[in-house]
């Protein structure tokens, strides 16, 4: 509301306000940061006087697979996020620029996975992967996310932004229509893919339940469910190594947000307010 | 190209999502609703068709109606407030306030980490006697309390962490909308000498009515979506106080390995969500685009 001369008082209790719910919602944060890197004696001493140490860091990694979560990790955000680039993008061109019989059909039945997700479908997709007999790799955990709804709704509206002359003026070159999406529709939806990709990383990066379901051993958990593994069960209740833990898998996600939150804050509106 | 090597090609195009989202999205929702009307098959028992048992065994479970109650009251304690607190948020950071940057950084964190890293830090706030929680409390001469142990405590100390991580999410959809909006009004509303609080309630608040509606629709999802945090800090106790309905459909599908009856319970999620897209596609489509 800037057209209004905000009265003194009320700025300043503003301010004010604005504050204590800014220390509240870092306060968790700050209080695990402050667990980690001390020696769980001073877990909840808060003296500045306390000594700094890493060793929480290095016991919480020798004492599980770390490695081996975060190798799996990146495997499957990578994989996923290819998949889906590829599926999504070949899906909402055709929706964006063909004209077949049943389109509308086909589109209304793509909508239907943004409320029936696979988050809810746990029981049958266990069923499913059993079958193939995929059960417990890291394909299993990224298949029903491949094909986005998601993604083909977001890149559709984009695709159906771009001039029909630039289209038409490709074809008269001689591209296929292939050729077109690739030369024409592909550099000009940039900032979508970049949102898209985005918000796909972080979502699979933090997913929890469907892997938890579907892995059962170290070869193929990500890091959500190595964590969730390790604390619930090797650990009896050291904070500082549970801690230390947290912060060591959310680590790379954090980094990157700090790095590159401006784009970070775009991708998600971008990709919310379509 | 010919009308018919335009079809063929648009299915070609559509062909590799479109086998994706029939066989781990369309497929499975209609076979968990066969699976419902058939028991679960046990090592020297097949599944056969038993009508509708399983619903009946579903009407007559108290904890899946506890699970359902439960549900609906966390999604009436979390969403109103995050959505408020979000909008608060949105308010603040639009305006010049000190230290704006680092306020906008606090609110939105919380949304870049795992929901489970996030468990794990607030359980350990909630430990009794020793977290943070509790330091305050004995600090201001209150007793220890179990937060997460004790019944009338635990739901709420979770719907804390849900508002706690989703308010910042929200915030940016607010945050856009109003940086969207035009400065002339306010300054048009300033001549006029309508005060502050009426221009939000008559103008602002209005105006932000298709953000209010789209993120609500989320935040109802989100709530029957992720239990992530359910696992981690309470698994469903003390006493079931903290089961939601997808918590409960995971307890009885891979605890107990009831699959059939968890199929049941997931057909009751399924029409839940449904309801939610019904609504969405006759009220956020048609009512929410005057701007």
């Amino acid at each position: 509301m800037n057209g209004y001369a905000v009265r003194p008082l009320s700025r300043s209790l503003e301010t004010f306000g604005a504050w204590v719910l800014g220390i509240v919602w870092v306060l968790p944060l700050v209080y695990a940061f402050w667990t980690a890197f001390h020696p769980p004696a001073y877990s909840t001493d808060f003296s500045l006087t306390a000594p700094l140490t890493v060793a929480n860091f290095v016991k919480a990694w020798q004492a599980a697979p770390f490695a081996r979560y975060f190798v799996n990790t990146v495997i499957l955000v990578t994989m996923v996020l290819a998949a889906q680039l590829v599926l999504v993008t070949l899906a909402a061109y055709a929706f964006a620029r063909f004209r077949f019989p049943g389109r509308d059909v086909a589109f209304a039945l793509v909508l239907v996975q943004l409320m029936v997700m696979p988050d809810v479908l746990i029981v049958e997709n266990y069923r499913t992967m059993t079958e193939l007999g995929i059960k417990d790799t890291i394909l299993s955990i990224g298949l029903p996310y491949m094909a986005s709804a998601f993604g083909i709704f977001l890149l559709r509206q984009t695709f159906k932004t771009v001039p029909r002359e630039l289209d038409e003026a490709a074809r008269v070159e001689g591209c296929s229509p292939l050729q077109t999406l690739w030369k024409v529709y592909v550099p000009l939806a940039k900032p979508t893919y970049i949102a898209y990709a985005l918000v796909s990383i972080s979502y699979h990066w933090n997913n929890f339940l469907w892997p938890l379901i579907i892995t059962n051993s170290v070869e193929s958990r990500p890091v959500t469910v190595g964590l969730q593994v390790f604390s619930a069960t090797d650990q009896g209740i050291d904070w500082s190594i549970i801690c230390a833990a947290t912060l060591m898998t959310t680590g790379p996600l954090l980094v990157a947000f700090l790095l590159f939150q401006r784009q970070f804050v775009q991708s998600f509106i971008r990709a919310g307010i379509r | 190209m010919t009308r018919t090597r335009e079809w063929l090609y648009a299915w070609l195009l559509l062909l590799p999502a479109a086998t994706l989202l029939a066989l781990f999205t369309h497929y499975p929702a209609i076979a968990n609703l066969w699976h419902s009307f058939l028991s679960t098959p046990k090592a020297n028992r097949p599944a056969k068709f038993i009508g509708l048992d399983n619903y009946r065994a579903l009407v007559d479970d108290p904890v899946f109606w506890q699970a359902l109650t439960n549900n609906l009251w966390y999604a009436l304690g979390t969403i109103p407030l995050s959505i408020a607190l979000a909008l608060l948020m949105a308010l603040w950071v639009n305006q010049r306030l000190p230290g704006r940057g680092f306020l906008r950084l606090a609110y939105f964190t919380p949304t870049v980490l795992p929901m489970i890293a996030v468990a794990n830090i607030w359980l350990f706030f909630y430990t009794p006697g020793y977290g943070l929680f509790d330091q305050i409390a004995g600090a201001l001469g209150f007793g220890h309390h179990n937060w997460l142990g004790s019944q009338s405590t635990a739901l709420p100390a979770l719907m804390i962490v849900t508002i706690w991580k989703e308010a910042g999410f929200f915030m940016i959809f607010y945050l856009a909308a109003l940086q969207s909006m035009s400065p002339h009004l306010a300054e048009a509303a300033a001549i006029e000498g309508a005060s502050r609080r009426y221009f939000f309630w008559r103008v602002t608040f209005p105006l932000l009515m298709p953000t209010t509606l789209f993120v609500l629709v989320n935040a109802v999802i989100n709530a029957f979506r992720l239990v992530d945090h359910i696992v981690v800090m309470t698994r469903g106790g003390p006493d079931n106080a903290t089961a939601l309905l997808l918590y409960y459909i995971f307890e009885i599908g891979f605890r107990f390995w009831d699959s059939s009856y968890a199929a049941a319970l997931t057909m009751v999620l399924l029409v839940l969500l449904g309801a939610v897209a019904l609504f969405q596609f006759f009220f956020l489509e048609r009512r929410t685009h005057y701007q």
